[in-house]
């Protein structure tokens, strides 16, 4: 199950679909990652910079009064606790770290909720080199505190009004601009998404997740636990701690985000649940599972949670769930705010509402037995950037 | 008509070719159909309707506002079959789209579609020749082109492996960046040119939108054009549509006959 960097592909899925111009620059990469990917010398300032400058490693704490009230043993991965707020530091000092080895000049990236453009600005800025994002117009006033915080750091945020004006259309512009500039530019993809050797390098940044949670699990139950439920969107915090566990006896759960409802129409879906309700198709320079109409045109998406709202997935999640060896579920819009508001009210944690889609679901499913006597719970983010949405929908 | 013969019908005319890029259905399939009847009496060799997708990466602002009409109004692969089917040019169709498309109708129905209704060549941006080998296939058994796309960021491996698999022509990549009109030629351009030695015809695309720059190409070593935004642009002024469609394809093909 172990995949090789040599090979671009999970099975059918990933790949390089990508105009002839960025081929070059995949290869570079790949050769670059490759080559530093196990040199000790990169690692070592990268995990300098993850410990001292990210807060790693992040704490696995027993949530009692949530164990309490949902019936399972239920152990927070506090990635929320990260600097930023939120998981997507792993990847973008991994890639920032990558970018400066390989001299490049610029990184542009694209952002959804915000996250990852804030992640970006961050590492950036540490390693001097100049950022910019492109984001959803929409996303951007979603968002705005986050286009704010990216400002502050220095990083250009560019407002995408093409297309759906969400994540996607800021991946198309993104590209676009990469593909103008590829010789000085790094691309600094936010997800397990995109061609190889993206996804692969992605979670292999993100890895660190699960190798923490192996340690602590350990140290505080002695075994591992029966299951791990995370968030997927693009699917980064989810591989992240899945990966080191793959081949371990413990049950995978991919939670999607089920929108307002799990239909869709010729031209949208009003939920992202890609792996619970998509087809294989091409986006982004991999083969996946899309979100599209019978005619391959994809569907604007929707959800609560900007950074799940995306009608794509990483490859090598398609291909687990394919074997079997993640389910796919989702969480509705109303069952994540749901308990975003347990996690607050038992546990004093204000959880990203994309997080709160994974509680959601071991609130949901605990009875069932599903998850077994222990999970842990991917905690991707904290939830400050979504205060002003909660707000509005009290209302 | 196939490409190859197309070639060489105007080598023996000293000719460069006109490759003329619009977006089917933009803003409407009966439109598309009055446009490319200009563009022929224009002067163009050889037509590349774009069938629309919803994430067009490789596309700039102004085709991508094309590509948007053309799903608006309503614009589907089964509609663009029916469309061209009607056509009945005597000069080689290509279409040019995004895999996925073509993923979906499932590769052999699409390169079935395609022959039955007159196309010659299919031009696919986001397919480099790694992920291609399912769809060349298919194309040689119905006789169709898989046109590739070469760009001056292409090593000289991938550059041979290319040569060796393209048929029709070889589409040279002008300059890095997304489809635009432009007001100069790059001077990657000629490098490229050069570069890219094969008996194949070769044709230069991105960015070109005036007589002046395409006899440039042609004079550097080219045996076509491609021109795309340009004529996008007068589809979306709205004014004098045809006239102008055919006036510009009249002063393109003079630029490349003359280079
Ligand atoms: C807090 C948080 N969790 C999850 C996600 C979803 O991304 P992924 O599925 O790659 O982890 C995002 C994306 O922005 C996020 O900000």
């Amino acid at each position: 199950m172990r995949q090789e960097l040599t090979s671009t592909k999970f099975g059918k899925y990933g790949g390089q679909f990508v105009p002839e111009i960025l081929m070059p620059a995949l290869v570079e990469l790949t050769e670059y990652y490759e080559k530093y990917k196990d040199d000790a010398v990169f690692n070592e300032e990268l995990d300098h910079y993850l410990k001292d400058f990210a807060g790693r490693p992040s704490p696995l704490y027993f949530a009692r009064n949530l164990s309490r009230e949902y019936g399972v043993k239920i152990y927070l991965k506090r990635e929320d606790l990260i600097h930023g707020g939120a998981h997507k530091l792993n990847n973008t000092l991994g890639q920032g770290l990558l970018a400066k080895y390989m001299g490049k000049k610029r990184i542009i990236a694209e952002t959804g909720a915000g996250q990852h453009g804030t992640a970006c600005a961050m590492a950036g800025a540490t390693f001097g080199i100049p950022t910019e994002v492109y984001m959803g117009a929409k996303d951007t006033v979603r968002q705005r505190m986050n286009v704010y915080r990216m400002e502050l750091m220095g990083t250009k945020v560019i407002p995408v009004k093409s297309g759906s004006q969400t994540l996607k259309d800021a991946i198309n512009e993104a590209m676009r601009d990469w593909v103008a500039n590829v010789e000085t530019t790094h691309y600094m993809i936010g997800s397990v998404v995109g061609p190889h050797p993206f996804p692969t390098m992605v979670r292999d940044f993100q890895s660190v997740i699960g190798k923490e949670v192996r340690l602590q699990i350990m140290e505080k139950e002695g075994r591992f636990p029966d299951s791990i439920v995370a968030c997927t969107g693009g699917g980064s915090n989810a591989m992240g701690i899945f990966h080191p566990f793959v081949e371990e006896d413990v049950d995978l759960f991919a939670v999607e985000a089920g929108g307002s409802d799990m239909k869709t129409t010729d031209k949208e879906a009003l939920h992202s649940a890609t792996l619970c309700k998509g087809e294989d198709g091409i986006l982004h320079g991999m083969r996946t599972k899309v979100l599209q109409n019978k005619y391959g045109q994809i569907l604007e998406s929707s959800s609560i949670a900007a950074g799940l709202d995306y009608a794509g997935v990483g490859p090598e999640l398609a291909y687990l769930a394919d074997i079997g060896r993640l389910k796919p579920c989702y969480s509705m819009d109303s069952e994540a705010l749901d308990a975003f508001h347990d996690l607050c009210r038992l546990e004093g944690i204000i959880p990203a509402l994309e997080s709160s889609h994974a509680v959601a679901y071991v609130k949901k499913a605990a009875a069932s037995g599903e998850l077994g006597d222990i999970v842990v719970i991917n905690i991707s983010g904290r939830g400050d950037k979504d205060l002003e949405t909660v707000m509005g929908m009290r209302k | 008509m196939r490409i190859a013969e197309k070639f060489k019908q105007l080598k023996a005319k000293k000719e460069g070719a006109l490759i003329a890029y619009i977006c089917a259905g933009d803003p409407t399939p009966e439109a598309t159909k009055e446009y490319v009847t200009a563009l022929v009496r224009g002067g163009a060799d050889i037509i590349e309707l774009g069938m629309p997708f919803s994430d067009p990466v490789a596309d700039g602002p102004t085709i991508q506002a094309g590509i948007q009409r053309a799903l608006d109004g309503g614009m589907t692969p089964d509609i663009y079959f029916r469309t061209i089917s009607s056509l009945k040019l005597h000069i080689p169709l290509i279409v040019m789209t995004y895999y996925n498309l073509i993923f979906k109708r499932g590769l052999d129905k699409f390169v079935k579609d395609c022959a039955a209704s007159g196309i010659s060549g299919i031009i696919v941006p986001d397919l480099p020749p790694e992920e291609s080998d399912d769809l060349l296939q298919i194309c040689r058994k119905n006789e169709v082109d898989l046109i590739f796309l070469v760009a001056p960021t292409t090593t000289e491996s991938r550059m041979k492996r290319i040569l060796a698999e393209g048929t029709g022509f070889i589409y040279l990549v002008a300059r890095l960046g997304v489809t635009g009109a432009r007001a100069d030629v790059a001077v990657s351009t000629g490098e490229l040119i050069k570069r890219v030695n094969t008996p194949t015809p070769k044709a230069v695309g991105f960015g070109i939108s005036t007589g002046y720059q395409a006899a440039e190409i042609i004079r550097a070593g080219a045996d076509g054009v491609i021109v795309g935004s340009a004529f996008v642009n007068i589809i979306e002024s709205r004014k004098n549509v045809p006239q102008r469609l055919e006036a510009l394809a009249r002063e393109l093909k003079e630029g490349a006959a003359r280079g």
